[in-house]
């Protein structure tokens, strides 16, 4: 009988107690490969190559206000910048308030948009068809499968801050990795409909040249317009996304705290195993003792089984998180600014986390098994 | 005939450390969820309390908003002379017409900047708002550059104390008090005369919402129904107090991550649960025969061991609770659904909360406790008598 072999066969000797302790760590970790995933996405993912080339601008004060439409060619201007559209929140209401209507609606220019988004997909013919169609609208393609749009299909937004309800048509449906989840249509058609909105836009797309310059661009641009009615607040796109998590409040501490309850609890799951049946076993302690095991090995024993008990839990966990997501990403309700992703070193850290507890709960209950005193081990009445 | 209650006491006090570690894990879940609980009721109660049920707020009609309002002030004298419309101590109709404008501040712990709400308003609309009370300094005068901020606002943010200046639309505003808003909505804004603040964001001529106050809550209905119906308005009124019910909806997100989190920490807790009593159960083998055999029915040990299932989830919550008291009134923010802004409210373990932690404990304890209890019950006396 080799050791692993002895370790297995101790770990499933009382099948329903490890089962359960497998499946109670298994709920634990998948949790924390939850965790995990949104604070990959929040604060590690940096979002597609073209997405790190890509900086928003927006008036200083508040996002509630909007900047006026000449900055767009003296932004132009500035070395580094490839192209420039607006972007403007619509906010609209399509058919009702519930919150299954609710995706993200913006204005711009169909001109000039492919050259600034151009991680997005869309046949030459639909972006021409988009260009010359006033009322035209393009839409993002999980968006229109959700909502059953096909292309020349009506679509009618209620305006709730503009005064204005749009009527559109479908002339194009595009792809995007990760999907966005979002229609644009031309912001002309706004301006020319509520008189305060005309020469607007809400925030400024730009492509740079290089992720390098986003940075140097952000400053200049800023610079520019500092001492105007109309100050800006220029960031790469990921870091203005990072501001609508950070208005939910204090997330990393959330995340934290939960992160380490999970653990804590995790901990006491394991250990509360191992103690019992550890103390089960006392006489086989002896046993083993007196065919010549020395305490170390015993000691490695329980261990050995404990890690073992506590990485089958993890890695159950793990898939069962994994799954989660997968689900949660492809369903059709789910709207989410961020890419959900499991990632392989997750799988290593929720496996080195598991490993970790179960290391830890076994090694004060097993240090006393492997104590005990040979005679009295075998009197010991379990 | 049912087994003593201080038979499962006394087993759980046998087996010290297998129930205390058990405790503890349902304690921590417990926690979590009373944590998460704790935050929705201090949401709820910022929102809730903060309307009053006299005042009617106007907006334009499609407007969900403040923020997204905003109407033309010449109507404003129009709303002024609709009968219903309580008195001010000067017997001018009691009514504000108001700017509201969010404007970026940087955190005083350095962690980002955060959307503030900065409402402008007439004279009345501190009238219009009694449950905000003056605790240091005075508030704003009409045609100054003075704001009055909250009391959380100045402890959140820096350049907030009285004598300090802020700058935000064209210039420095000065600040000359502090207000407490007793946890409401209000508690995370900062007030101003109305003039002033249109002037500087460039918005004359118009206010982004009205404040009017109804001689009763009856008449309330009434007026805001008036201000609706109105065709030369194309206002909308909306009871303060609805209004900022709704808000409430900001929490959706903790709620839901709150829902997802609390049930995958429940399972793994019950499974934990599970565990010891399914030892207890195995460890007390003989003894459960004997209890049979001197007549204790089966259904008396099912109920027996559920018990203690149930004694010992409870401690956890009273564990858990005991750990989460220390956070009650702990302040902190989120975002606004409606107006984008921060809203600032503090944890609150309410009575209702810490009903809600021990019965979130009580289901672990029974879904844990079931399955081994019925395990004991079945078990036939004479093996169990020989083991």
């Amino acid at each position: 009988m080799t050791l692993s072999r002895f370790v297995t066969k101790n770990a499933f000797r009382n099948k329903r107690r490890s089962i359960l302790t497998v499946l109670s760590i298994a709920f634990s970790l998948l949790l924390l490969t939850l965790m995990m995933t949104i604070w990959r996405a929040f604060y590690l993912d940096q979002g597609s190559a073209e997405s790190a080339e890509r900086l928003v601008v927006r008036h200083r004060v508040s996002l509630t206000f909007s900047l006026p439409g000449f900055y767009r060619e003296k932004i132009r201007a500035v070395p580094g910048v490839v192209a420039i559209v607006p972007v403007s929140w619509f906010g609209g209401i399509y058919k009702d308030t519930k919150p299954e209507n609710f995706f993200a609606q913006f204005g711009t220019d169909p001109e000039e948009f492919f050259k600034v988004f151009r991680d997005m997909e869309m046949p030459e013919e639909q972006r021409t068809a988009w260009q010359r169609d006033r009322q035209g609208v393009i839409v993002d393609d999980t968006l229109a499968k959700k909502y059953g749009w096909k292309l020349g299909d009506r679509i009618v937004l209620q305006g709730t801050i503009y005064p204005v309800d749009l009527e559109l048509y479908v002339r194009g449906i595009f792809h995007s990795d990760p999907d966005n989840k979002a229609v644009y249509f031309n912001a002309k058609y706004v301006e020319e409909a509520v008189s305060f909105f005309k020469g607007q836009a809400g925030t400024y797309s730009i492509l740079a040249a290089s992720p390098g310059d986003v940075s140097r661009i952000a400053s200049t641009v800023d610079d520019m317009f500092r001492n105007s009615p109309q100050p800006t607040k220029s960031e790469s796109e990921k870091a203005f996304g990072l501001e609508f998590v950070a208005m939910m409040g204090n997330v990393k501490a959330f995340i934290l705290m939960i992160c380490s309850a999970v653990v804590f609890a995790t901990l006491l799951v394991s250990a509360n195993t191992m103690a019992m049946s550890i103390r089960e076993r006392t006489r086989e302690v002896a046993v083993l003792k007196t065919l010549g095991f020395t305490r170390r090995s015993v000691l490695g024993l329980f261990v050995s089984e404990a890690v073992a008990l506590s990485l089958a839990g993890g890695l159950i966990g793990f898939f069962l998180g994994w799954i989660m997501i997968y689900g949660l990403t492809h369903s059709k309700q789910f709207i989410s600014f961020f890419p959900m992703k499991v990632t392989p070193g997750m799988c290593g850290l929720a496996l080195l986390t598991a490993g970790f507890v179960g290391l830890v709960s076994a090694v004060v209950p097993s240090y006393h098994a492997s104590k005990v005193n040979i005679v009295d081990g075998l009197r010991h009445i379990g | 005939m049912a087994i003593p209650i201080s038979y499962n006491v006394r087993n759980l006090r046998l087996r010290k450390g297998l129930t205390v570690m058990t405790a503890l894990g349902i304690a921590l879940t417990v926690t979590t969820a009373i944590f998460l609980m704790a935050l929705l009721a201090g949401l709820q109660r910022a929102f809730v309390s903060s309307g009053n049920p006299q005042n009617v707020l106007v907006l334009r009609k499609g407007s969900e908003a403040e923020l997204s309002g905003g109407f033309d002030a010449a109507l404003f004298p129009t709303l002024k002379v609709l009968p219903g419309i309580a008195k001010d101590s000067h017997g001018e109709p009691m009514v504000s017409g108001e700017w509201v404008v969010v404007i970026v501040l940087p955190r005083k712990d350095g962690t980002g900047e955060v959307n503030v709400t900065v409402r402008g308003m007439m004279p009345d609309g501190l009238e219009l708002r009694p449950s905000a009370k003056l605790i240091e300094g005075r508030w704003f005068q009409t045609g100054q550059r003075e704001v009055v901020v909250s009391k959380s606002i100045r402890s959140r943010f820096s350049h907030a104390n009285i004598g300090d200046t802020m700058e935000f639309g064209k210039g420095s505003w000065k600040v000359v008090g502090v207000f407490d808003a007793g946890g409401s909505a209000y508690e995370s804004e900062i007030w101003a005369d109305v003039n002033q603040m249109a002037s500087d964001f460039d918005r004359q001529g118009g206010y982004s919402s009205a404040y009017l106050r109804a001689t009763d809550p009856i008449a309330a209905d009434a007026l805001k129904n008036r201000v609706s119906d109105d065709q030369r308005l194309k206002l909308e009124g909306v009871l303060e107090t609805d209004y900022y019910a709704k808000q409430t909806s900001s929490g959706a997100p903790i709620k839901y991550i709150g829902i997802v989190v609390a049930i995958i920490m429940a399972i793994g807790s019950s499974f934990a649960a599970m565990n010891t009593m399914y030892a207890a159960v195995a460890y007390r083998g003989r003894e459960i025969a004997t209890l049979r055999v001197l007549g204790f029915s089966r259904p008396a040990i099912l109920t027996s061991f559920v018990f203690e299932s149930l004694l010992l989830a409870m401690l956890g919550a009273l564990a858990g609770i005991l750990l989460m008291l220390p956070f009650n009134g702990m302040q902190t923010g989120t975002s606004n659904a409606v107006t984008f802004s921060e809203v600032v409210f503090s944890l609150q373990i309410t009575w209702q909360v810490a009903m809600y932690a021990i019965i979130f404990a009580l289901a672990m304890g029974l879904f844990g406790g079931l399955f081994p209890a019925w395990h004991a019950a079945r078990q036939n006396i004479l093996t169990a008598l020989r083991g």
